[in-house]
């Protein structure tokens, strides 16, 4: 009986009622479970991944452009090409948004505006990724009359935003109030301040926020459906027989001149949405390719981010 | 030596002005670069204002001629037939609801077991990398999510899962029928799968900042290891909890591209969980780009605005629970 093991406790060291050492080890069990359960599908997904991606990844995948449907062969180069357009794009026009957002509410955003910026950048790290979809349509395709590159990286721009916002503004509020001081009694105005002192020191964890940022609008397929929208073909086009010969002859007037369209106005192939279209078709070499892109994805996503904490951790000394 | 005078940081920027007018220093100009400085920065917040004000304008404007249309029987409607310019939304709630909460259903309590096992009771040394490969799991593309989906984990469920539940749970209707992977079955499973690493780092976050006094007055007090936890930690962290559950049901009902490659994508509402059904967030990714007419468009982005409303209600209780919960704690819920 536990009452009587719980009075002669008062008395004598007793051993906890056998009932209750029972649930204490069955509870346990029952953690162990449910980590068991969420690991091996967990688990699955990555081998399963690796095992088909490493077996279906090859030359031509990652140099040829799409064959017409049904035919065996091709690759996804401009597909890989476009996706890290967009990506490019799409930290072009946020990274300095989100950063400057991120100084403004934790240097001079100690008011009710700055809770404002706060809360609405986390309002929106929140909105569905396909509800920015449709607004850049509206935005950007609208209003070019046509789906382009660029509409895609404003749909990912809007998204990688409100997370580079928020780490910058908690990355430099960890920087002690001390080194601003010390700035200023340098007399250093406060903007170079700012810029030299407080977010370079902080650099390594802002960059941390951004490569967070990028790695979650990597794979984003959602917002590019009616965006980017896809492509069979290279958007980066040139009406030249020997592209190849000619930027090797002319390195520098290749970029400037009329023979060479950069496609950014133009549908542009992705990553994400060629892996969405391919492992909805009925084409088994598709199924394979669809593999071998989202091997290729994760790869991307796991270097650029790897490649760039590297480079910081050697750049800066004791940052936070 | 006379000690320094403290300085307070509000004096600071007065001081360096008064030193400016007796010695000016070359290493920057005035004061008119910090002004630049200052409203270049506030552009860039207000940027972030103006990005939620052109999307709640943009949703609002371009839904207008379907609410004409159909006012609010539109989320009362059936039938969806771009044919005939019927539209009504039902079966898209219908389907997000119920995908969302089957993942809820299979989710809440194993992200609560990791983390508790995570906080609580695993050897340190198997800490951090348990952590480490659950959040590894939440960089997994969506897309990539699905195709695991239509390749594993369909197959799987149509060859074991779907036979053994109408085996025995068939006379509760809700596997009934005939089984072809895709369903609102399979939406709910890959769900769980991708809301379980939210779930389970902020409730081990939460999990985390309940006092250790709590757990060692019960320990104390003779609880054993699951009475303490149970006792000292789950009942100060429910708000908390609560929080991570719903910052998770405000993902799902957002997710789109692993939903929209296993759940069917037929507008019905049937009651087995075995057929296929269709989501908010799937229609929109299907048919938007494909709608032609004015009406057929803005049905769709009203049903993106209505999917708006709510993540944001969503979210915002969420946050508010767990800030109730870590308020004070340098907060890392980065969902």
């Amino acid at each position: 009986m536990p009452e009587t093991a719980q009075t002669s406790a008062l008395h004598t060291v007793a051993p906890i009622a056998l009932r209750r050492r029972i649930t204490n080890h069955v509870m346990t069990g029952v953690a162990v479970l449910t980590v068991v359960l969420v690991l091996v599908p967990l688990f699955a997904i990555f081998a399963y991944l690796v095992y088909r991606g490493i077996g279906s990844i090859n030359w031509a995948f990652l140099t040829k452009t799409p064959r017409p449907v049904g035919e065996v062969g091709g690759g996804m180069a401009n597909a890989i090409v476009g996706s890290m357009v967009i990506l490019g794009l799409a930290s072009i026009i946020g990274v300095p948004l989100g950063v400057g957002a991120g100084i403004y509410i934790a240097e001079y955003g100690r008011n009710r505006l700055g809770d404002v910026i706060r809360f609405t950048a986390d309002v929106l790290n929140g909105v569905p990724s396909i509800v920015i979809g449709i607004v850049a349509y509206s935005i950007v395709v609208l209003a070019q009359g046509h789906f382009s590159a660029l509409a895609g990286g404003v749909a990912l721009a809007i998204m990688m935003i409100p997370t580079i916002t928020r780490t910058t503004e908690e990355m430099l509020l960890l920087v002690p109030q001390a080194l601003r001081e010390a700035a200023y009694g340098l007399g250093i105005p406060r903007w170079r301040a700012t810029l030299s002192i407080t977010l370079r020191t902080a650099t390594s964890g802002v960059i941390t926020g951004i490569m967070l940022a990028f790695a979650r609008v990597a794979g984003e397929t959602a917002p590019l459906l009616f965006t980017a929208l896809g492509n069979q073909y290279w958007s980066l086009s040139t009406d030249l027989d020997h592209p190849w010969a000619f930027l090797w002859r002319h390195p520098v007037s290749f970029f400037w001149n009329h023979h060479l369209r950069l496609g950014l106005d133009q549908p542009t192939a992705a990553l994400p949405l060629q892996i969405y279209t391919y492992a909805l078709s009925p084409y088994d070499d598709w199924h394979r390719q669809a593999w071998a892109g989202a091997f290729v994805l994760i790869i991307l996503i796991v270097t650029s981010v790897a490649a760039v904490r590297f480079a910081v951790r050697r750049g800066t000394f004791g940052a936070a | 030596m006379a000690a320094p005078q403290p300085v307070e940081p509000a004096k600071v920027s007065e001081l360096r002005s008064a030193g400016k007018q007796s010695a000016p220093l070359s290493s920057g100009g005035g004061e008119i670069p910090d002004h630049i400085f200052k409203f270049a920065m506030l552009l860039c917040g207000l940027a972030v204002l103006a990005t939620l004000g052109l999307i709640v304008y943009e949703l609002v404007l371009r839904s207008g001629p379907s609410w004409h249309a159909f006012g609010f029987k539109f989320f009362g409607g059936r039938d969806w037939d771009p044919v005939n310019e019927q539209f009504g939304a039902l079966p898209f709630v219908y389907g997000t609801l119920v995908s969302s909460f089957l993942a809820l259903l299979i989710a809440v309590p194993l992200s609560i077991g990791v983390a508790v096992f995570t906080t609580e009771m695993c050897p340190p040394a198997l800490r951090g990398p348990l952590s480490f490969f659950v959040e590894l799991l939440a960089a997994i593309p969506s897309v990539v999510y699905g195709l695991w989906a239509i390749f594993v984990l369909i197959p799987i469920l149509t060859n074991y899962v779907g036979p053994f539940l109408s085996r025995t749970l068939g006379w509760s209707g809700l596997f009934e029928g005939s089984f072809y992977g895709v369903s609102m079955l399979a939406a709910g499973i890959i769900l769980a799968i991708m809301i379980i690493p939210i779930i389970s780092s902020i409730t081990r976050e939460v999990l985390a900042v309940v006092p250790q006094h709590q757990r060692e007055a019960a320990l104390a007090l003779g609880a054993t290891r699951w009475e303490m936890i149970r006792v000292g930690v789950l009942r100060n962290a429910r708000a908390g909890i609560m929080g991570a559950v719903i910052l998770g049901l405000g993902r799902a009902l957002g997710e789109t591209m692993a939903v929209t490659m296993v759940i069917g994508n037929n507008p019905q509402i049937a009651k087995s969980l075995f057929a296929p059904g269709y989501t908010m967030a799937s229609v929109l990714a299907n048919e938007f780009s494909e709608a032609t007419s004015t009406v057929y468009r803005s049905s769709l982005i009203e049903i993106g605005l209505a999917l708006f409303l709510v993540t944001i209600v969503v979210n915002a209780l969420a946050r508010f629970l767990v800030w109730t919960v870590t308020r004070g704690q340098p907060s890392r819920a980065n969902a």
